[in-house]
């Protein structure tokens, strides 16, 4: 894990593939206090429909989504 | 004399020890396979053994009676890899120097990792586990029965649905199955990970009356109130908790250094090549490799690993990489079964449960021993 900005943590899961990139997030979150926020990068098309379904579940804030180069990345901001 | 040293005695290990043995010209390099016990243990019965048709004794060998003459084996535990050096430090204070190195480890079972596993928890990934599991199901009659995982990866990912879809059949058999609730508890999106094959578990599930919630990821169990937590908020009582326990990568890997966050090591999924040192292979549930971790990925991969080493040996281009291949089934209870066969490119068709692959099941169980190890198939 490794913090690109002060507040933020950055799980780069590229070229994990399903589960992987949300195991990443649902270990990056268990280790987060509440409030941080966490960035998931992800190639894997899976994690489109997974991950918002899982933050939404959760409990937590998907803050956003955006499509890089061959990725995807996604905010999610721990609230519980 | 060039040495290959090879660290573990499950099927992968095995298979490389022999394959190597039997195409290298004499003189050309000795084989040396170090494994703790000594003993080969074909993992896959355990979950027979826990529903009372398999006896633990059936299912371990001598590995000196699965080598092939040529191949040195040495009872031992690797405790610290050096790659700079090229040397193996064994638990005894020995040392192994080496030109190739095969890491056939497999994966090591950390239930501490789940608070409360070890007082509430029952499981089917060890002998002893699946004697005492078998001992509680006898005793059971009936109540709520949670099946689930402890974290991802772990060996075998059909193995939680298969134990549910087995629970239902036990139950069934012993006429008391109006009394027994079950629901698995899946982390992922879905109730089997394999997204082409879950129609056809989800309709076994469905007639069958299992119970399932996804996304459910084990935080915590609380063995007094007879719970389990999820990292999602939710808990979900149980009269009898099955839980595949968290898995690592072996303990020499972290020790030494090599392993990545999970402690698996960092391998390249075609060549089977350590990233940071060619000249170290990995194979099956040890590695980071993309695909499940079971016994089939580790024979397909060892055929990989011992191709290349000859070409190494001799100054050639390997002519094999590994595309991912594995093959596996899922006993669906009643005497019907699934088979899944898959590779990188190629994702596992939607199977039918049926007769024919549950007998091929039984096959492979009965035959494993005269065929697999030996490089036979």
């Amino acid at each position: 894990m490794e913090t690109a900005e002060k507040t933020r943590i950055v799980l780069d899961a590229r070229g994990s593939f399903c589960p992987g990139p949300l195991m990443e997030l649902v270990r990056g979150i268990r280790q987060a206090q509440v409030g941080e926020e966490l960035e998931v990068w992800s190639s894997d098309q899976g994690s489109r429909r997974d991950i918002p379904f899982w933050v939404q579940k959760a409990g937590h804030e998907l803050v956003g989504v955006s499509d890089q180069e061959g990725y995807t990345r996604f905010v999610v901001k721990k609230l519980r | 004399m060039r040495k290959i040293v090879i660290l573990g005695g499950g099927v992968g290990g095995t298979i490389v020890a022999n394959l190597l043995a039997k195409k290298l010209h004499r003189d050309e390099a000795d084989v040396t396979l170090v494994d703790r016990d000594a003993k080969h243990v074909y993992q896959p019965g355990f979950v027979y053994v826990a529903f009372g048709k398999a006896k633990p004794e059936k299912l371990v060998r001598d590995e000196r009676s699965l080598l092939r003459k040529a191949v040195t084996l040495i009872r031992g535990e690797a405790v610290r890899i050096d790659p700079v050096t090229r040397l193996v430090h064994l638990a005894d204070g020995s040392k192994l120097d080496y030109d190739r190195l095969v890491i056939a480890l497999g994966a090591r079972l950390v239930p501490d990792e789940v608070p409360g596993f070890h007082e509430a928890a029952h499981h089917f990934y060890s002998a002893e586990a699946a004697l005492k599991l078998r001992q509680v199901l006898g005793a059971f009659e009936g109540g709520k029965v949670v099946v689930t995982v402890g974290g991802i990866p772990y060996k075998c990912p059909p193995a939680p649905a298969e134990a549910a879809l087995l629970l239902d059949y036990y139950f069934t058999k012993r006429g008391i199955r109006d009394k027994v609730d079950i629901h698995f508890l899946s982390p992922i999106s879905r109730i089997f990970p394999l997204e082409t094959v879950n129609p056809a578990i989800e309709e076994l599930f469905a007639k069958h009356n299992i119970r399932s919630t996804v996304f459910f990821n084990t935080m915590a169990i609380d063995p007094a109130k007879k719970i389990v937590e999820s990292v999602e908020g939710e808990t979900v009582p149980f009269d009898l908790l099955v839980m595949v326990p968290p898995h690592r990568g072996p303990k020499v890997i972290e020790d030494s250094g090599l392993g990545d966050r999970g402690g698996w090591v960092p391998t390249d999924k075609r060549t089977l090549r350590t990233k940071a040192y060619p000249e170290i292979f990995a194979l099956g549930d040890s590695t980071d490799v993309p695909v499940s971790k079971s016994g089939a990925a580790a024979h397909f991969q060892a055929k990989v690993i011992a191709e290349s080493i000859l070409a190494d040996l001799r100054g050639l281009e390997p002519a094999l990489q590994y595309d991912g291949r594995v093959m596996c089934y899922l006993d669906a209870g009643y005497h019907k079964a699934i088979s899944m066969t898959f590779d990188y490119e190629h994702p596992p068709k939607l199977p039918k449960p049926g007769l024919k692959d549950w007998i091929g099941k039984q096959l492979v169980n009965r035959a494993y021993w005269t065929i697999i190890p030996k490089g036979r198939a």
